[in-house]
């Protein structure tokens, strides 16, 4: 288990890595960070859909051991969000950070999406053993708002874009899937089922 | 550079430029597809020679024209200026081409003429981004009368000492430096005397974001985007830690334009 969660961690900074490695050798284009910004969101809402897929895959498969990477996985999309969070405040923003505030109120798509890297934020924070002891049911209630998190930080790039909502269309639709596959007729429909055994034949 | 005489400094910006590379690789030409590296990559297929452009409307000459021949009893004129994007970043480009209201005089525009409509060609052939409607096409802007005769406005054709780049609008292109970028439209092959406002393609898609005039302001907030500041993409240092600079009314071209405006108001006609 340590090392496939070992390989996981490190797959999932080979894009921050990647990332890095671009600044460092100017790979990044005319308008470094406005590549950065957007690189970081998209791999943020991807986490996001991975995690929101380890459910449906496991039902399908029945392989339960998925669910002990779920963790991680929100857990990517956090750190995904906060760097690109962090990067709008301190790199694009930089020296003229009261522009945020503003930008919360008045700019519907940096709403939703400060909206949503908060939601994150509370997952990310209860997310310890600790926290789901002590929230009890409580807990899966609070951890259930990831659905609406998902819808906001759809929105957030379908609002950002100009004209061409094609790209953020095809993450609207993996999310829109992800959801369906939840709904409880559709969960028993794909759960797969532990294979009766065999009945004993009997008599001769 | 030879020293810039004051006065100069409004065609001639002495600011950092943006380098080549840059400003022929992060373009807007939806034409080409909507990414921003998308012009670079598929603007090969523009053929640019022949090209013609038709003059019509409200002028005693009209009819469609050679582009040398548009061209040819004007003096090419180098200009320096600096370009703000609606979406926040801004560069300093070297262009050069002939001021719009010398060209568009000897049409003899008549009295009829308050604004100029231009076109951009709309070929699905040579612009594969037609295939997919992010805006209608063709792509449509224009200006009024006076703001297209103001000596700031330019017709480009070449830019860094070299022809315009196709991802740049090559053959002819629109610069009108104190406005958003998006006025200043690429490959025109239609200009018209019209008397009444014409038509614009990003007012069109998103009325309550662009406005007609679309001048560089400060004080009026896109809903997307703060105008206060923006991002300099000029120099050849990283960009990654440069910090934002303020934006400037008219881009930095008040003393030379706002007298344009003078009694209008801005946040109504933004």
């Amino acid at each position: 288990m340590i090392a496939v969660k070992t390989v996981l961690h490190v797959l999932a900074l080979l894009p921050f890595a990647w990332l890095v490695a671009d600044i460092y050798l100017d790979r990044l284009g005319a308008d470094p960070i406005a590549e950065l910004t957007h690189a970081t969101g998209l791999w943020a809402l991807r986490f996001l859909l991975l995690a929101l897929t380890v459910t449906p895959l496991r039902r399908v498969t029945g392989w339960n051991v998925l669910a002990r990477f779920r963790r991680l996985i929100g857990l990517y999309a956090f750190f995904y969000a906060s760097v690109h969070l962090s990067i709008y405040l301190v790199l694009d923003l930089g020296g003229y950070w009261s522009q945020i505030l503003e930008d919360i109120v008045k700019r519907p798509y940096i709403t939703v999406g400060f909206a949503a890297w908060c939601g994150l934020l509370a997952l990310a924070l209860t997310s310890t053993r600790g926290m789901m002891r002590r929230l009890g049911r409580r807990w899966t209630q609070l951890h259930r708002i990831v659905y609406g998190i998902g819808v906001l930080a759809v929105l957030h790039f379908w609002w950002l874009v100009k004209s061409d909502v094609r790209e953020p269309a095809v993450y609207a639709a993996l999310l829109a899937l992800l959801l369906v596959l939840r709904l409880p007729p559709v969960a028993r429909r794909i759960q797969r089922r532990p294979r009766a055994p065999a009945p004993v034949q009997r008599g001769a | 550079a030879a020293p810039v005489a004051p006065g100069e400094e409004a065609f001639r910006t002495t600011e950092e430029q943006t380098r080549y590379e840059d400003a022929t690789a992060y373009n807007n030409f939806y034409e080409f597809g909507t990414g921003k590296d998308d012009p670079a990559k598929y603007a090969h297929r523009l053929r640019t020679s022949p090209w013609n452009v038709e003059i019509a409307g409200h002028a005693e000459t009209t009819g469609v024209v050679a582009l040398e021949d548009l061209l040819k009893p004007l003096a090419v004129q180098e200009r320096i200026y600096r370009l703000r994007c609606v979406e926040g970043w801004s560069m300093v480009i070297p262009w050069s081409g002939v001021p719009l209201g010398e060209l568009l005089a000897r049409f003899k525009p008549t009295a009829q003429a308050k604004y100029v409509a231009f076109t951009t060609l709309a070929d699905p052939e040579q612009m594969p981004g037609l295939r997919y409607r992010s805006i209608r096409w063709p792509y449509v802007e224009g200006l009024r009368i006076d703001e297209a005769m103001h000596p700031l406005t330019l017709l480009a054709t070449g830019m860094y000492g070299r022809e315009l780049a196709k991802q740049n609008g090559a053959p002819l292109r629109l610069i009108v430096p104190w406005k958003y970028g998006f006025k200043s439209i690429k490959s025109i092959v239609k200009i018209e005397f019209v008397e009444n406002m014409p038509p614009t393609s990003w007012n069109e898609l998103q009325p309550s974001e662009y406005g007609f005039f679309s001048n560089v302001n400060p004080d009026v907030d896109h809903p997307r985007w703060s105008q206060k500041t923006e991002r300099r993409l000029a120099g050849s240092g990283s960009r990654v830690f440069a910090d934002r600079i303020p934006t400037r009314p008219f881009n930095g071209y008040a003393e030379q334009v706002a007298s344009l405006y003078a009694g209008m108001d801005l946040r109504k006609w933004f």
